[in-house]
């Protein structure tokens, strides 16, 4: 037998890269979920008014909770492909621990459908004519909490793997754990908005993001055994 | 490979919801030996070879490994064992170039690019090694389900129907591994509805009933 690189490193690293170049092979999909995130927040303008004091109101909760949609419409593609193709087999039954082959595949899914969130808000927010340290505090809010998005994710993608109506099921299990994502997330701008500090929410945020770092690999990868049994 | 492997079931047992799919399967196979698992469809055959790789926990029994008993996912057996499963395990965004280099990674045994371009040649599929595998049609996946066990220095091989959609060239080839995998004191366990190429002396053979 050879020498068997089994460190979590390098396995975050395996998934990380495979998972990145598939997504960059299938680049129709992931511009479908960008483009449904623009035309969102897009809409919401169309439809209410457009006086700016309303647009700055809408704004901050729009951008959030499109967020939120965009980011469930790309959770499917975390697990079910590998799962419907074996893939997923294979992972589990490799020598590296699954823990952080998990990891590197939440990684891949956020750089690849949250940060174009992330990247897009603050030309978004431009319509809703919300202001330099508005916007600012939008962006960094939205970049701590779309990994959090991309982690909760992970663990109801997993656990409605091969269930039947799999999709819905996920909105309906995967939405009320991101509620409190989007309340601090829309919080911090709105602080920012009534000119008070949002730093109470962005640590709160980051507070978040780091708990599910810890934890969510554990859930998903357990969840993704059970799948497989 | 070591010459004294021993992978051992005994009494394992496996339910789907509240049927009892198969009971008391016994099976003892040693360094170079080969088992095939026949049945009629629903019989268990794949469900018992998903227990054999840690997949599935049995639902009573064993599976022992070096005579310790195993449970799903035992870290003992990962490092052993190369399944080839019903679904083909292929990205289809990737060639299949980079399919067998993103596989032999993940396993933890990186391979140099000829050694996979010769196992695609011996698969006869190196002239196709830079289409998606999007573009391959279903036999041509399968050979690249060989290449694999060709890249592999794993001891036990599970294969589920590796003859499905292989023409006579293919299991030719099939047939010239499992041979190679067995002299080297490998073992393996396949179900197959057809005979499998391979030499009457190694093989056993485990017949699973009708599900009751």
């Amino acid at each position: 037998m050879s020498d068997v690189d089994a460190s979590p490193a390098s396995a975050i690293g395996w998934a990380l890269v495979r998972d990145v170049r598939v997504a960059l092979r299938s680049k129709g999909e992931l511009g479908v979920q960008l483009l449904f995130y623009v035309i969102v927040v897009s809409l919401f303008p169309l439809a209410t008014s457009p006086s700016r004091e309303v647009l700055a109101t809408l704004g901050p909760g729009v951008l959030w909770t499109t967020a939120l949609l965009a980011s469930l419409l790309s959770l499917p593609r975390l697990f079910a492909a590998d799962f419907h193709d074996g893939t997923l087999e294979q992972i589990a039954l490799s020598r590296r621990p699954l823990v952080a082959l998990v990891s590197g595949k939440v990684a891949a899914h956020w750089l690849t459908t949250g940060l174009p969130v992330v990247v897009m808000a603050p030309l978004l927010g431009a319509q809703y004519a919300l202001a330099a340290p508005v916007l600012g505090t939008l962006t960094l809010s939205l970049l701590l909490g779309t990994p959090i998005l991309s982690l909760l994710g992970a663990v109801g993608a997993a656990l409605t793997l091969g269930a039947r109506g799999g999709g819905s099921l996920l909105a309906l299990l995967v939405l009320p754990l991101y509620a409190p994502v989007l309340i601090f997330g829309a919080g911090a701008v709105d602080a920012v908005r009534a000119g008070v500090s949002a730093a109470p929410h962005l640590s709160l945020l980051g507070a978040g993001l780091l708990i599910a770092l810890v934890a969510v690999p554990f859930a998903a990868s357990a969840a993704v055994r059970i799948a497989l049994d | 490979m070591a010459a004294d492997l021993l992978l051992e079931a005994r009494g394992v047992a496996a339910q789907r919801g509240h049927a009892t799919v198969f009971t008391g399967v016994h099976f003892a196979l040693r360094s170079g030996e080969a088992l095939v698992v026949r049945g009629p469809n629903g019989s268990g055959k794949t469900t018992l070879l998903r227990i054999v790789a840690g997949l599935t926990m049995p639902s009573g029994g064993e599976v022992r490994w070096q005579g310790d008993a195993m449970r799903a996912f035992d870290a003992r057996l990962r490092s052993v064992v190369a399944f080839n499963g019903h679904a083909p395990a292929l990205k289809d965004e990737l060639t299949a170039f980079e399919n067998l280099d993103a596989w032999t990674s993940l396993h933890g045994a990186p391979v140099s690019s000829d050694k996979i371009a010769e196992a695609l040649d011996s698969v006869a599929l190196s002239r196709r090694h830079r289409l998606p595998v999007r573009a391959l049609s279903q036999g041509q996946r399968r050979r690249i389900g060989l290449a694999r066990l060709a890249l592999c220095d794993r001891a036990l091989w599970i294969l589920d129907e590796p003859l499905t959609a292989l023409d006579a060239e293919a299991v030719d080839v099939l047939g010239e591994l499992l041979a190679r995998h067995l002299a080297a004191n490998g073992i393996c366990i396949a179900a197959s509805h057809q005979p499998l190429p391979l030499e009457a002396s190694r093989m056993k053979s485990l017949s699973l009933g009708e599900p009751s």
